[in-house]
């Protein structure tokens, strides 16, 4: 039996019966169902990742139907594909843990398993979708379906801020739509390897800069690269903590990296043009973003500043084109996924808890609330890049590979932006965690069992995330490498593994 | 090729409305106008010249038939146009009732 279309079929069925029947059960057995079906999903990832290493082809291809490729939708399971399912289905089970208590303030739980679920789908779906119209419909579900949940608790601010996403996030999508259209008009085929083929076989001179600036735009504000940013700060810290880590730790990669370089790898072919813009606006959001991260006083929106400089590091590492870079950005795009979420439910254990969100209220919570203190010290050092946790490696990786291609300029930005977050988490801890603990949080408790299990099983996560470099890991890392280095000989594989039975 | 350029001139509109306006709807309007603007031109992609429509009967022999791909494509499109457009305006009417106002200049509680 095929798994392919299971990462689609799992969660959109759950959300359909959790918001049929959500009503008609105890609330328990809602969260068991959309625990149970994100736990299927992780696990399923693993599986295909780990058939996708013992089998001879390089990519799995299910034909929808069964119609032929270049006629039908093929759903596509490669190196790349298999790695992001990894990272969004390992985010949204621990998020979906940890929302079991946490979303029990808000009132209507069964819509916002439908919702998150939703979103699960429409990024598992983006992910595997080996066509580029579905890619779109799949996009679009999971923004719908974010911009439902950043308003979810249905405040003034919360409005505001989905207002503004969904304004931002339906512009992006008409220029993604228009890049999509360009490029049917040109090779008439929707296939995404066919249309590699056509674009290889019969290159277009004004089609592919004219395509490129479109999908820089529709992507790079999916992504919050920094001109395009503005959104960000005011969406993710206004939604519910957990939305805020499926937000910041997956959706923007999903939606804005991943399919970016899938497009501009893949399909159109990168040149040395495009590699430096993305080079550049990946160091720009660096530096700019950790500089206003700087004067934050509400945790979550420190956070969401953090964010976009992150992903400025993935869209440096991947920019530079050399294997390592392209290592490096991959492997920062798991560990901030990792951490950033980690972060966001610390703020969101911290606001159960305390019921605040300014550092400044907060103070000496390290006495009441031991394991969010530890599980957030563990976090900051790791997006911070101290050595033996995660960011380090990936962050060390970056900079070599800068340092290797001669661009010492970014390597000595990269190593600044690092020192910048530092500093800012640095304040973290100090006036959230250490100091005197108030008087009025003399009788807080610590959070649930549920949410504590997420938080300890994320940073044990970043804690052993140095182990993905070791050789007999090392697969899941250089075969997603390995998919954007073949660049066009995508289509091959992808044509030749649908050929066969 | 005076239909394309048509096509841009009603995107730039919907732009205009969505960069310029300052009450939500006409916002919300704008974002319709360059949905439709892009519906438009991708249909218009799918014509060809004294083309029919692509639809089989018995004895027939088709010479010249308009594509039938986007046409199929636009209807999904439409809908999902419909489905942000419903949220929206959804949230606008959320917004009316927390703030009192269209007026995205007096919206501004978030800064930073």
């Amino acid at each position: 039996m095929n798994i392919i279309p299971l990462f689609v079929i799992i969660p959109l069925f759950s959300a359909f019966f959790i918001s049929l029947t959500g009503r008609l059960f105890k609330k328990g057995f809602i969260d068991a169902i959309s625990g149970v079906s994100c736990f299927l999903l992780l696990a399923l990832s693993f599986y295909g990742l780990n058939a996708l290493n013992h089998s001879a082809n390089q990519a799995m291809v299910y034909k929808v139907g069964g119609w032929m490729p270049p006629f039908g939708i093929c759903m596509v399971l490669d190196g790349l594909a298999g790695f992001m399912l990894i990272t969004v289905n390992l985010v949204a089970f621990f998020v979906c843990i940890f929302s079991i208590n946490y979303m029990e303030k808000y009132t209507d739980k069964p819509k916002f398993y439908t919702l998150f679920l939703l979103m699960v789908t429409g990024m598992n779906g983006l992910i595997i979708s080996g066509d580029l119209f579905n890619l779109y419909v799949f996009l679009e579900v999971a923004s719908i379906a974010s911009y439902a949940l950043v308003a979810f608790g249905t405040e003034a601010e919360e409005l505001e801020a989905s207002f503004k996403y969904a304004i931002m996030g339906s512009v992006a999508s008409g220029f993604i739509f228009i890049g999509i259209a360009f490029l049917y008009g040109f090779t008439s085929t929707l296939n995404m390897a066919d249309m590699s083929r056509i674009l290889g076989a019969s290159p277009s001179s004004w089609l592919v800069p004219f395509v490129s600036v479109l999908f820089l735009m529709g992507f790079g504000l999916k992504a919050a690269l920094v001109p395009f940013h503005a959104w960000l700060p005011d969406a993710h810290p206004s939604a519910p903590a957990s939305i805020s880590a499926m937000l910041s730790g997956v959706l923007i990669k999903a939606l804005g990296v991943y399919a970016m370089v899938r497009i501009f790898f893949n399909i159109i072919g990168i040149s040395a043009g495009y590699l430096s813009a993305l080079m550049f606006l990946g160091a720009l959001s660096m530096i700019v973003a950790v500089i206003l991260a700087l004067s934050q006083w509400d945790l979550k929106r420190l956070l969401a500043y953090h964010s976009i400089s992150q992903v400025g590091y993935v869209f440096l590492g991947i920019g530079l084109g050399t294997p390592l870079g392209i290592l490096g950005g991959l492997f920062h795009l798991f560990n901030h996924s990792v951490f950033k979420s980690l972060l966001f439910l610390n703020s969101g254990a911290i606001d159960y808890s305390t019921g605040t969100r300014d550092l400044r209220e907060m103070s000496g919570l390290k006495e009441k609330m031991p394991v969010t203190a530890g599980t957030s010290l563990i976090a900051s050092m790791s997006i911070a890049g101290i050595p033996p946790f995660n960011g380090f490696f990936s962050k060390l990786i970056i900079i070599f590979a800068c340092i290797q291609k001669g661009f010492y300029g970014y390597a000595l930005a990269a190593a600044l932006g690092s020192i910048l977050t530092l500093a800012s988490f640095m304040k973290v801890q100090k006036y959230a965690f250490l100091d005197e603990l108030k008087e009025k949080y003399r009788n807080i408790k610590e959070v649930p069992p549920a949410m504590k299990f997420s938080m300890v099983c994320l940073a044990a996560i970043c804690v052993l995330g140095g182990i993905l470099l070791l050789p007999s890991f090392k697969f899941f890392l250089s075969g997603a490498a390995g998919v954007l280095l073949e660049g066009k000989e995508y289509a091959g594989i992808v044509l030749g593994a649908a050929a066969k039975p | 090729m005076s239909l394309y350029l048509l096509c841009l001139t009603l995107f730039c509109v919907g732009l205009y409305g969505v960069l310029r306006k300052r009450n939500i709807v006409k916002i919300i309007i704008g974002i319709g106008i360059m949905e439709y603007s892009m519906n438009l031109f991708f249909v218009l992609l799918g014509y060809r010249y004294h083309g029919r429509t692509p639809i089989d009967a018995q004895n027939q022999n088709i010479l010249n038939m308009v594509d039938p791909l986007p046409q199929a494509l636009v209807m999904t499109s439409i809908v999902i146009g419909l489905a942000a457009t419903a949220l929206l305006i959804s949230i606008a009417i959320r917004i009316y009732e927390k703030y009192g106002t269209f007026d995205i200049t007096k919206i501004k509680r978030l800064k930073g």
